[in-house]
């Protein structure tokens, strides 16, 4: 029954990693950037939910309402103003760029916010939970995170495959100077794609805070849980970033049963391993 | 009326090689005309000048009588402006029908429930209709190049650019080809067919440009420019070779 605990434990957490994995797994399906500040905009996501929060007096949950809308204007701001600049042929210029928005981020928000650690109140929420047996108990915030993982990635889906935006992504995705040649915008159509990953990102960072403490500085290690999320699950496909948060999830949950100190270990080691016998990840998508 | 498209001495270089040398093309409305030179010529880089894939170096290119050299590829596309390439470059990962859509829909600038009806009338005149499902990475050559023509259509092309689409296929893939492109023309599609299968082209075009070194060699009725002295030399001298 201890192990059925962890487990479950383990594969709810693994719903918060597929959050942090899905916008950067967007952004680099539509356009081939890898976004080295994808942690640290979850970051700062958490921090404006706190703003929003002082100020207002609302229900974490419900500063979404507020900091969803801002991430997406911030996205397409950050993606037509800067990001597209550095797409080219060369693959160096956005991670240069985007490493050093990292570092911008990181700064600017020990300036303004110190190095304190902090955590969004949720109230009764952060330990009301639901009993499924004598020893056996999910919080319901786990469970909303996970759920929330489960609801994002499925809307996704949908956006690919059943919408025109979705095909213009996928268009843009097989081959972008063709795409433009039938129409397709990729300006505007890349920034729609860094928007909707901010406000994924948005969506991951404010249920971190609730969750756990956060600071400035712990950006770049949900970036890496993020890459090893997407590298398990296999590039191109969403459900298997929801699969690969899990693994990583569970790794982590019951290596940090067998010895406190293994959890983050577990999970790396997790990701070697299924890099050794499916370098391209469980379940890939993409062709090339 | 003033033709369709319109350069004016438009010249292209890559560092010191000209490629395009202040060439200067009309094509009227409703107009096929075909473009022959070797290889090297510069008629693709032409063509992606048009569909501004490339800007030029110097010269104006007019479309319907609008100045379109600073315009994105995009907008060129929503004008009118629709091109198939020598080497198909399909949306690999998306169904034959999706390509079509995406064409449509962001081609025109309209809703996609207003495209069915557009694709489907697309994929049967290019035949591809038993194909509309497949995903467009499994198509054979033949198909890519109709999937080509196909996405080039969905767009409602007002001037078609069509470049060697005809290389490589079997002679009566070539005539099924030709029909194609007969009954485009007759709807009412300007063309523009840069093409080595000289008889193919023949068959659909009214008047011949002929490029060389990004110049214009020769112009006008096919039979006259076929037997110009000029133009024999360039094609006996590719034919020797």
């Amino acid at each position: 029954m201890a192990w059925t605990n962890i487990i479950l434990q383990g594969a709810l957490l693994g719903g918060l990693y597929a959050l942090f994995a899905a916008g950067l797994s967007l952004m680099f399906g539509v356009m081939r950037l890898v976004n080295i500040a994808h942690g640290d905009l979850i970051v700062l996501a958490a921090y404006c939910a706190l703003m929003v929060v002082q100020a207002t007096g609302v229900h974490p949950l419900l500063s979404l309402v507020a900091v969803v809308p801002l991430m997406f204007a911030l996205g397409y701001a950050l993606q037509r103003g800067l990001l597209n600049f550095t797409l080219g042929h060369e693959i160096l210029p956005p991670l240069l760029v985007t490493f050093g928005l990292s570092v911008i981020i990181q700064n600017a928000l020990l300036e303004g916010f110190s190095a304190d650690s902090r955590r969004l109140q949720a109230g009764a929420l952060e330990t009301a939970s639901l009993r499924l047996g004598d020893q056996l108990a999910i919080g319901w915030l786990p469970a909303i995170v996970f759920l929330a993982a489960a609801v994002i990635i499925a809307l996704l889906e949908v956006l690919l495959y059943r919408t025109p935006l979705g095909r213009a992504f996928r268009a843009t995705s097989d081959d972008a100077d063709t795409a433009q040649l039938y129409g397709v915008g990729i300006r505007h159509v890349f920034a729609l794609a860094t928007a909707l990953a901010l406000a994924v990102a948005s969506v991951a960072g404010v249920l971190l805070a609730i969750r756990t403490n956060f600071d400035p500085s712990i950006g770049p290690a949900r970036l890496l849980y993020a890459f090893e999320a997407v590298i398990i699950g296999g590039l191109g496909s969403l459900w298997g970033t929801l699969a690969g948060g899990v693994i990583l999830g569970v790794a982590q949950s019951v290596g940090g049963a067998l010895d406190p100190g293994w959890d983050i270990l577990a999970g790396h080691l997790a990701f070697l391993l299924v890099l050794v016998i499916r370098p391209r990840g469980l379940f890939p998508k993409l062709v090339d | 009326m003033p033709p369709l498209i319109r350069l004016d001495e438009v010249c292209k270089s890559f560092g010191a090689l000209k490629v395009i040398d202040r060439l200067s093309l009309a094509l009227g409305e409703g107009e096929a005309l075909g473009i022959l030179g070797p290889n090297g010529a510069g008629k693709s880089t032409m063509f992606n000048l048009i569909t501004g894939d490339l800007r030029p170096s110097a010269g104006r290119i007019h479309f319907a009588g609008r100045d379109i050299t600073d315009l994105p590829a995009h907008r060129r596309c929503r004008l009118g402006v629709g091109r198939s390439y020598q080497i198909p470059h399909p949306f690999g990962g998306m169904s034959v029908f999706e390509n079509l859509l995406v064409a449509a829909a962001f081609g025109t600038g309209r809703k996609e429930a207003a495209c069915y009806g557009r694709c489907v009338e697309v994929l049967e005149r290019t035949r591809l209709m038993p194909k509309a499902n497949v995903a467009a990475g499994r198509l054979t050559l033949l198909e890519r190049k109709r999937l080509e023509l196909a996405r080039a259509l969905a767009t409602g092309p007002k001037a078609l650019l069509l470049d060697e689409i005809a290389g490589g296929l079997t002679e009566s893939e070539c005539q099924e080809l030709i029909a194609t492109i007969r009954e485009i023309h007759a709807d009412g599609v300007s063309i523009i067919w840069i093409e080595h299968v000289v008889h193919a082209l023949l068959a659909v075009v009214g008047r011949l440009v002929v490029i060389n070194f990004g110049r214009e060699i020769a112009q006008g009725a096919p039979d006259a420019v076929m037997a110009d002295p000029a133009v024999q030399e360039i094609y006996l001298g590719i034919e020797a070779a």
